[in-house]
């Protein structure tokens, strides 16, 4: 038996004529922290839904650690925890009751209280135990949800975009919590539209475009093969020089990035600047980021 | 947050998923028992009220038998059915709308565990309702229960038979609107004609017919028959009828929850 935390294997999935996946060929070992990136509708969470069992793939096979999700369906679901997007609760009970019966579910009784008990310390929703769900605020759903995919301990987790609206005290907070189960042996493959927080966590990345894998790397491989300087120049409204033209890789409201791969290139980009009568304005020098990755292989920004 | 270590699974038992989900489904309707159950027994205690008044000086359906008397298992029968019906394609609905299905579709439970899970707690939201009308209405009247097991299996089957009809109706039913649809075109029409106020003998020989294509009335006769030792028609036939409808509409959803319709896509 296999294995791979995830193995996904030239997965096709079609919504009548719409080709979401197309041919997806993904493998991810235990105890990864994997980032999957791309813009909406690239294909993430059809992907994901597959995983979780909630789509059926037109082609093609997918596994949480050897158990196909179709075929032996009841035990790649034990394996795997996933926390969906929307911001989804039962009206009718509180978080601790919950979280009991989504272990439950899962055939776990009393006996898994205490790692209830822990779930709750770790996500600061100790003393809203007895509270019910309709009465958290949003934050506080976002991390009931969390718990509830954490409920059955399951060694592989899957987020899809699970900091998406919180605040940036809750995203610091989750981002600590995830580390840590990553740290503590668990696979975690974290959907994000947040390029920082996929650079800051995750130890490889796939970037996903229509329906297809564009980039899988890790993420210092990624960054190594778009490495240089970014020069970001306030020009305002101007035609730039032809010879400068191919080193530009993003240009919004008279501000232009240029992709510098070494540190004499800022002169001949200036000089040529002179030479045009083009007057800087402002000018920013950086390091080459993930979403300079992103936007080089996806085209647009997320 | 000392101990997130990942551990071996422990052992997890089969039958603590189903009964997991068979819980919170009682709970969720035990919950709201004043809207679930306490609503539908004085609604059935009105019609008892409204109607016995009205008719009783009037009407006599079999000899010897009081038209309250008469009365009363036909509405004890209608509410069972109702509320199982409810108790299901409420639930799923809800589930559905609200977007909280989906922890259950997340789970290793098979179709059959949920399929068993969500028509147990319809069969017992029917019959804690049809126990409740039992015991007011006998307040008002002296039941006389000529065959006890006569009327256990038809509240069993039943309910059974709506429960089933309401995971049919939630799974299908994508809006509030259409769930009501579903109530106001399909069981209050079917609950009304099926012989709960009269006989169907007291109909037109056309209308006696048309009543004889309307499940209810088997279930509603069949379940009367256990108090009077008498019906339109034989207790086997409409045991049989009921039996094999359920059957049909079990294998239905079940199919249904397998192939993922309308839940997985």
């Amino acid at each position: 038996m296999s294995q791979h935390a995830i193995k996904i294997n030239a997965v096709h999935k079609n919504f009548g004529t719409l080709h979401a996946l197309k041919g997806v060929d993904l493998t991810i070992e235990p105890g990864e922290f994997f980032a999957l990136l791309g813009p909406n509708g690239a294909g993430k969470s059809t992907l994901i839904n597959i995983l979780a069992g909630l789509i059926t793939p037109t082609s093609g096979s997918a596994s949480v650690m050897g158990f196909d999700v179709v075929h032996q369906y009841q035990q790649a679901r034990q394996l795997l925890g996933v926390v969906p997007q929307e911001l989804v609760f039962d009206p009718f009970f509180n978080v601790r009751e919950m979280l009991r019966f989504q272990a439950g579910y899962f055939g776990r009784g009393r006996e898994n209280d205490a790692w209830i008990d822990e779930i709750l310390e770790g996500l600061g929703l100790t003393d809203k135990a007895h509270t019910n769900m309709r009465k958290l605020s949003g934050g506080m759903k976002r991390r009931a949800l969390i718990a509830q995919a954490l409920a059955h301990k399951p060694p592989v987790i899957v987020l899809d975009e699970p900091t998406a609206g919180v605040d940036v005290e809750l995203r610091q907070m989750l981002w600590e919590f995830i580390k840590k189960l990553n740290r503590d042996g668990h696979t975690i493959i974290l959907t994000t539209h947040y390029l920082e927080e996929a650079e800051a966590l995750c130890s490889r990345v796939g970037m996903m475009k229509q329906g297809e894998i564009v980039a899988l790397d890790s993420t210092a491989n990624l960054l190594n093969k778009f490495s240089g300087k970014r020069l970001h120049l306030t020009l305002g409204n101007v035609i730039l020089p032809v010879n400068i033209q191919p080193l530009v890789r993003h240009h919004e409201q008279g501000i232009y990035t240029f992709a510098l791969s070494d540190m004499t290139q800022i002169e001949d980009v200036l000089s040529a600047l002179r030479s045009a009568n083009i007057k800087v304005l402002d000018m920013q020098l950086s390091e080459a980021d993930l979403e300079d990755v992103f936007m080089s292989l996806v085209g647009k920004s997320s | 947050m000392s101990g997130l270590k990942l551990s071996n699974p422990v052992t997890v038992s089969a039958f603590r998923g189903p009964w997991t989900l068979l819980k919170k489904e009682l709970l969720r309707f035990w919950r709201v028992a004043f809207q679930t159950i306490a609503a539908p027994v004085i609604t059935a205690l009105l019609y008892l009220l409204i109607f016995s008044h009205v008719l009783e000086s009037h009407v006599q359906v079999y000899d010897g038998v009081p038209y309250t008397a008469f009365l009363i298992p036909g509405l004890i029968m209608m509410s069972v059915l109702q509320n199982a019906f409810a108790n299901s394609s409420s639930s799923l609905i809800q589930s559905k709308v609200m977007g909280n299905l989906v922890f259950v579709l997340l789970t290793p439970l098979t179709h059959l565990q949920f399929f068993l899970a969500f028509l147990i707690a319809a069969i017992i939201r029917g019959m804690v309702v049809g126990l409740c009308i039992y015991l007011v209405a006998m307040w008002f009247v002296e039941l006389h229960v000529a065959n006890l097991w006569m009327i256990i299996a038809f509240a069993l089957l039943g309910s059974a038979l709506l429960g089933t009809f309401g995971i049919i109706a939630g799974i299908w039913a994508d809006r509030f609107d259409q769930m009501a649809a579903f109530q106001n075109f399909i069981i209050m029409p079917l609950s009304f004609l099926s012989g709960v106020f009269y006989s169907i003998h007291s109909l037109p020989p056309f209308w006696q017919k048309v009543s004889q294509l309307n499940p209810f009335f088997y279930m509603i006769d069949g379940f009367r028959y256990g108090f009077f030792g008498k019906g339109d028609v034989s207790p086997l036939v409409s045991l049989s009828i009921v039996g094999a409808s359920f059957l049909v509409l079990a294998l239905i959803t079940l199919k249904m929850l397998k192939s993922g319709y309308k839940l997985r896509s």
